[in-house]
């Protein structure tokens, strides 16, 4: 069993290294390319065990730990 | 006053914290370990500069959980005073000690170079021996110093009179071209509600000796001696 989790940054946080690597795709003429946003993906390898426990015990390291909600938001799904 | 300086693998501004307490100032000063769970009979704590556990997830989101941190927080419940440089700051922000959030700077590299920054308020612990409208030439060094918060906490900072410091230029005027790291507001120090908790990215304890470029920091250690003596007077006017 694994939680697969994203976090990225908000909406509202400048992220210089989005907007680098758009200029950089823009420089190799990829085109089109409305906007870049760079977050982070982590796996958890889990021993298993009941899954709407495991939710919660997922959502609050997300919350606590994982990511930092003044500046990020985060989804996960365990499977 | 005694002063403790917390120690995190990786931090690498203790020893020059604890030199700018110990000889600069001559304060009675020891060092405290990450895994310490008391601070022992420590006034002031200082949080230090460096990479704390290698900066790993994020700055300071590892090092909020050392169970000397929690000390820390506590301390600061009950009143004490912290102080928190560069990756301190960073820490005290993740450990809720401070609001707000350092992330990336604008422009993506590591600063390290003397700036200026403007004295905002006298009226804390942290700046209350320097004069408003002061500026202070302060080295910086970081990589994570651009200051974010949602616009109602920097508008309640703002009202609160907390904000202690803001990136300015030479003369004192707060521009974005003097803004280092694309700081909200040219941010570069808050400090919390009750005024006991001071986090600010610039690095004080390097400019404390005129040897060293600039003794400009000195403004904020003397600050917090002061303090020191003002709640002993009138401890002993009570007592």
């Amino acid at each position: 069993m694994k939680a697969k989790i994203i976090v990225m940054p908000k909406r509202t946080v400048l992220d210089p290294q989005g907007k680098t690597v758009k200029h950089a795709l823009e420089s190799m003429d990829f085109t089109g390319i409305k906007d870049v946003r760079i977050g982070k993906f982590m796996e958890i390898e889990l021993e298993g065990g009941d899954k709407a426990e495991l939710q919660k015990k997922i959502d609050e390291a997300c919350h606590k730990l994982l990511s930092n909600p003044v500046v990020e938001e985060y989804s996960f799904k365990i499977e | 006053m005694n002063f403790g300086v917390i120690q995190f693998p990786g931090s690498n501004c203790d020893q020059d914290a604890y030199h700018a307490l110990a000889d600069v100032f001559g304060q009675p000063t020891r060092y405290i370990w990450h895994k310490d769970v008391s601070l022992g009979d420590v006034d002031c704590v200082v949080v230090p500069g460096g990479f704390s556990y290698g900066d790993y997830l994020r700055t300071g989101a590892i090092a909020r959980f050392a169970p000397a941190m929690k000390a820390v927080i506590e301390h600061a419940k009950s009143g004490g005073l912290v102080l928190g440089i560069c990756n301190g700051f960073q820490i005290l922000c993740e450990a809720h000690l401070l609001p707000g959030a350092l992330i990336r700077n604008r422009g993506l590299k590591f600063i390290c170079d003397q700036i200026h920054v403007r004295v905002e308020t006298t009226d804390s612990p942290f700046a209350s021996t320097g004069k408003k409208g002061q500026v202070l030439r302060i080295p910086i060094a970081h990589g994570e110093g651009s200051y974010f918060a949602e616009p109602k906490v920097i508008e309640q900072l703002q009202r609160e009179d907390r904000i202690l410091l803001r990136y300015c230029d030479k003369d004192g005027k707060i521009t974005d071209a003097a803004n280092p790291n694309g700081s909200l507001d040219n941010i570069a120090g808050i400090c919390n509600e009750t005024k006991n908790v001071f986090g600010l990215m610039p690095h004080p304890e390097r400019a404390s000796e005129k040897l060293l470029g600039s003794d400009d920091g000195r403004v904020i250690f003397e600050s917090i001696l002061q303090s020191s003596r003002a709640t002993h007077h009138e401890a002993v006017r009570v007592g």
